[in-house]
């Protein structure tokens, strides 16, 4: 069909000058509400809602002191996720990611700072003023050079590799030469248990606070999170963020978005999230221009399911002219 | 005092808009023949959603983000706003369907589709920032998870999933009205321009010479219909 016949064809369907019958719009609205309304009840009433507590570094460390710990020192060495993430957090470059030669990531630079080693660590301890022990501790790290720092933490995450849990919700490790490290990671869970650095984490300049990326970029390093998506079929290659906790249906309608991270090269990439995030705005892009999408916008006059859903007018025409 | 005064910047403004969008055509009391089919009902369903949505978000956001965590009411509020937007997304998804499938952008109706499609598009996020708002374990981990993905590209500068305050400002103001202003503007579209009319059989199950004279209804008379071969 050429261009000028298609136009033609196109301007014939701006107005329909056939038959009209009485339709009462405000009516098929009001129904509408309804018997969504309706729908709405039933299903509150059938199912409700989710509703999982959050995780809270309280709980974290009194279920898995261990856990606790070795991610606190990870955050201390910065071989954390987020010590080393990179933009917007820091500078590091372990989840930097890149598509070509677009580098958003990198060019947006750094908009909330994180510093895992004084956040999550050396500021909660140094806020523990009566316990002079404790900022003995502190003072000796943060004196020692780089290299005796390094030595303390690597062969402390060793030995916490073995570490187990004691009676009293706290942590037994062989002993080594590990520095001051026992005195603070003892100090900070035990301040976690008390519910404390739940606090330390949220405070800023202000009295009120509602940004919370500090204390889940802590929570996320650790396991406590994971574990509990595993059992709620959350995780990545469960369809990830598509579900919800529980058996609710969740966010289904980002089963296409969800659905390249089950496939290569999208699932091993280290650059995974730009590309799918790149094949998503094309595809979206390609959805909002249907319409002039040679192909795709001629799929409906090929497939003939309008025939199903006009079958009423056509049986209509067959019977004699209107 | 001259006979005719000169036009107002407001009366100017009033006749376009009744021109554009006369009382008959804004809200009609007819709907062409063809509208018979079940397929059209989902459209006024994803409305009818929208303000339930609307309805259970604002008795939310009136008692506040924490609420529905330790009240039955609040709790009932919150199903009736979950189970609203799985509905609405469950209507928009067979209404684009069933506009896609009608080709529904034919006769200078690319527009009504596009504003359709770019309202799906932003009930997307404003449905994601509504799940990180939770303040729950859902919250906790789609949030972690999906920062990710706006970091990667430069998005999470400055949109930070992680900081509730700036999810819930979105989720409960700026999205819904984007979406609002978005679905506005698609029905006054399809007010103006009306609903697509069917393919004639002919030209669907024939191939139409190229230049030849497209066969229209213009004395307003059906075409006899031809049984595809």
């Amino acid at each position: 069909m050429s261009r000028e016949s298609r136009r033609r064809e196109d301007e014939s369907y701006r107005s329909w000058k056939g038959a009209y019958r009485r339709y009462d719009i405000v009516k098929e609205a009001t129904v509408a509400l309804g018997v969504v309304t309706g729908l709405a009840l039933l299903f509150t009433i059938l199912f409700s809602s989710p509703d999982l507590a959050p995780s809270t570094v309280k709980s974290w460390s009194r279920g898995d002191p261990v856990d606790f710990v070795t991610t606190a020192t990870t955050e201390l060495d910065g071989s954390s996720e987020s010590a080393s993430y990179g933009p917007p957090y820091n500078t590091g470059t372990g989840s930097v990611q890149h598509l070509w030669f677009i580098h958003l990531q990198q060019w947006l630079g750094i908009s909330h700072p994180v510093n895992s080693a004084q956040d999550f660590v050396l500021t909660p301890l140094r806020s523990l003023t009566q316990q002079p022990a404790v900022q003995q501790a502190v003072s000796s790290y943060t004196s020692a050079p780089t290299k005796t720092q390094m030595g303390w933490t690597s062969s402390y995450e060793k030995a916490l590799a073995d570490a187990r849990t004691t009676s009293s919700d706290g942590i037994s490790v062989k002993p080594g030469d590990y520095g001051p490290l026992p005195t603070m990671m003892t100090a900070l869970l035990t301040f976690a248990q008390s519910g404390g650095l739940d606090g330390a984490l949220l405070t800023s300049r202000q009295f009120y606070e509602t940004d919370y990326t500090k204390s889940l970029l802590f929570l996320a390093d650790g396991a406590v999170l994971t574990n509990r998506a595993q059992t709620q079929h959350l995780l990545g290659n469960q369809w990830g963020i598509m579900n919800e906790t529980g058996s609710y249906p969740g966010q289904v309608w980002l089963w296409l978005y969800t659905f390249w991270y089950q496939i290569k090269p999208f699932s091993t990439s280290p650059n995974g999230d730009i590309d799918v995030m790149a094949v998503m705005l094309v595809l979206s892009l390609a959805f909002v221009m249907i319409p002039f999408l040679p192909g795709v916008r001629d799929l409906p006059r090929r497939i003939p399911i309008y025939k199903l859903i006009w079958r009423e007018h056509y049986r209509a025409q067959r019977s004699g002219p209107a | 005092m001259s006979a005719v005064e000169p036009p107002t910047w407001t009366g100017r403004l009033r006749t376009r808009l009744v021109a554009a969008l006369p009382p008959e055509k804004l809200l009609p009391d007819s709907q062409p023949s063809y509208m018979a089919s079940w397929i059209y009902v989902f459209g006024v369903l994803t409305l009818a959603s929208l303000m339930v949505i609307i309805g259970s978000g604002t008795i939310l956001a009136l008692k506040g983000p924490g609420w529905w965590h330790f009240t039955g009411v609040g709790h009932f509020f919150n199903s009736i706003h979950l189970w609203s937007v799985e509905l609405f997304f469950f209507f928009m998804v067979i209404h684009l369907w069933g506009k896609y499938w009608m080709a529904a952008w034919r006769g200078g109706r690319a527009r009504v589709w596009m504003t359709g499609a770019i309202t799906f598009l932003v009930a997307v996020p404003c449905a994601l920032t509504g799940y990180v708002s939770q303040q729950n374990f859902d919250a906790q981990w789609i949030s972690t998870q999906a920062k990710d993905a706006m970091n990667s590209v430069g998005i999470g500068s400055f949109f930070n999933l992680l900081n509730f305050g700036q999810m819930y400002s979105y989720h409960v103001f700026l999205l819904p009205l984007a979406v609002v202003a978005l679905l506005v503007a698609h029905i006054l579209l399809v007010r103006r321009h009306g609903i697509v009319p069917p393919f004639r059989l002919e030209e669907t199950d024939t191939v139409e010479p190229p230049g030849a004279e497209p066969r229209v209804a213009r004395t307003g008379k059906s075409l006899p219909i031809e049984t595809a071969p």
